[in-house]
């Protein structure tokens, strides 16, 4: 039996391994977002390099954040429709839509795209520069790239990832009342007041902001920190990616659960 | 204090140790760096050359040993004076490392604008000047995907050079170059060196180029200097591995044959 023996002591063996590098992971990711909240106020200064960011991250991410608002608009106004028109509610319809974009969809569906779109490309981005010793060569400059290069990146996908969902809400809403005015035919009056009569901005839209914030922290450190922590090969930046979305994806749907059990 | 500073040597590595991923890499190399000199620091793939870089840069710690640059330990520095002493450091990487989504002007630029404030004109005309002197000022539009290698290796010594520091590291300069850009980049090594009055320090495997250049050489093998002298004397050494390195010899006191068990017993052994 002395196979069956080996066999588990060597999983145990593997388990403790992968554990040990876990934790290791997560202290160099948590060293990281704190070199990278002291870095914050001296990368406001240069926010010449922020507003660049803010385009690569946030403006270039706006068409499939746009696209993806209206047709997440026009379903959820299909489906919300079918289900009212059985009760006589179908007045309710924008309230219906507004809500479930504003307080989930908008923020957490932004995340995921953001992380596919965005959070990719910056791990790619700085793993390769990783690769190709550009980090390495700036510290030799003297210069800190958590600084200059990770610093700026993460506040730009603070401040695009809340905008986004912002704007993805509003363009759902708009796909909502495509569908659901201009085709099922449900009266423009009473969906557009009953929205505004129960939506309300502060347990409503500022919940959703702030899920926002909390989403492009996450995701920007997520993907900042495996571009950083990256294995600088091919190979090794290209896991790193998949990493990235994985991990922020599940990040993201994780602490949307939690945030809605508080705020809600 | 003074006195300690303008000793002759720049650079002092005493004792050093060093081991990474449980591979030794350095076992008590000492080395020594004259101020103004071109030192050749020459080695076989993997005598942890490039590493030594990194430890003289304080991008890596040493087991035990100590760098001293210009009187002062690296590795005892803050940060803080580790950054301003890099700002005397140049260092030329193997690849370049040159910024990507910069043009050559604006990488060569870079250290300018991260370290000082001076007005744009200026900066303007200290970037030109640079590049003037490794001739590539016109080709201060390009993006360093445009460049060829050897291009790329001389806007990076633009961009080493661009804070005017008292040395300048060299990782494997000639690797992978034609026979003109070699040529080119030996010679500005050398121009540079003597017109900005600095200290080279140079890291590579290619014998006749280095050798051409080079004031003094130290070999490195297996964590140890193993000879050291200037090319001259080098050439004329009775050590058997310098002689098989610096004449490119196949075989030697560094076998052509990996160990291995022996020959005829292995074909003849069964599977």
């Amino acid at each position: 039996m002395s196979w069956v023996r080996d066999r588990l002591l060597d999983k145990l063996h593997y388990l403790g391994h992968q554990s040990l590098n876990a934790f290791a992971r997560l202290g160099r990711g948590s060293l990281l977002l704190l070199q990278l909240i002291f870095a914050v106020p001296q990368a406001i200064m240069r926010w010449r390099l922020i507003l660049q960011q803010i385009y690569s991250v946030g403006v270039l991410s706006l068409l499939i954040i746009i696209v993806s608002g209206f047709f997440v608009g026009m379903v959820l106004s299909f489906q919300g429709y079918i289900t009212l028109v059985d009760y006589g509610a179908e007045e309710s319809l924008g309230t219906m839509v507004a809500l479930s974009l504003v307080r989930e969809l908008g923020p957490v569906v932004t995340a995921l795209l953001f992380a596919g779109r965005a959070g990719s490309a910056l791990t790619a981005e700085i793993g390769l520069m990783k690769a190709t010793e550009q980090l390495s060569g700036m510290e030799m400059m003297a210069v800190d790239p958590i600084k200059r290069v990770l610093a700026p990146r993460f506040v730009a996908g603070l401040i695009s990832l809340p905008i986004l969902a912002m704007i993805f809400s509003a363009v759902g809403v708009l796909g909502g009342e495509f569908v659901g005015v201009g085709l099922l035919g449900v009266d423009g009056g009473s969906f557009w007041s009953q929205m505004q009569a129960s939506v309300d901005f502060r347990d409503d839209v500022l919940n959703g902001m702030i899920k926002g914030v909390v989403f492009g922290w996450v995701a920007s450190w997520i993907a900042l920190f495996e571009g950083y922590d990256a294995v600088p090969t091919s190979s090794g930046v290209s896991s790193a990616t998949t990493r990235t979305v994985v991990h922020t994806s599940l990040a993201v749907l994780g602490l949307d659960f939690i945030l809605t059990a508080l705020m809600f | 204090m003074a006195e300690i500073n303008q000793s002759r040597f720049l650079i002092k590595i005493t004792d050093l140790h060093f081991s990474q991923r449980g591979r030794k890499i350095f076992d008590g190399a000492n080395i020594e760096i004259e101020r103004g000199k071109i030192t050749a620091i020459m080695g076989p793939s993997g005598a942890g050359k490039t590493t030594l870089l990194k430890l003289i840069g304080g991008q890596r710690h040493p087991d035990t040993g100590s760098v001293e640059v210009d009187g002062v330990n690296v590795h005892k520095l803050s940060r803080r004076k580790l950054y301003a002493l890099r700002k005397k450091m140049g260092m030329l990487f193997q690849s370049g490392a040159l910024l990507t989504d910069l043009t050559v002007f604006e990488n060569v630029a870079f250290p300018l604008r991260e370290h000082t404030r001076l007005p744009e004109l200026m900066i303007r005309d200290l970037v030109l000047m640079k590049l003037e002197s490794v001739g590539l000022r016109g080709a201060k539009n390009l993006m360093p995907a445009e460049l060829s290698g050897g291009m790329a290796r001389r806007v990076a010594m633009a961009r080493a050079i661009a804070l005017e520091p008292m040395m300048v590291f060299y990782d494997e300069p000639f690797t992978g170059q034609d026979p003109i850009s070699m040529g080119v980049l030996v010679k500005l090594i050398k121009k540079l060196n003597s017109v900005l009055e600095m200290t080279s320090v140079i890291v590579s495997h290619d014998v006749a180029e280095t050798a051409a250049i080079a004031d003094y050489i130290y070999l490195i093998s297996e964590g140890k200097v193993v000879a050291k002298g200037t090319p001259e004397e080098l050439n004329r050494t009775d050590s058997e591995w310098a002689q098989q390195f610096m004449q490119g010899l196949a075989d030697g006191p560094v076998p052509f044959h990996y160990p291995a068990s022996d020959y005829a017993t292995e074909l003849m052994e069964p599977k």
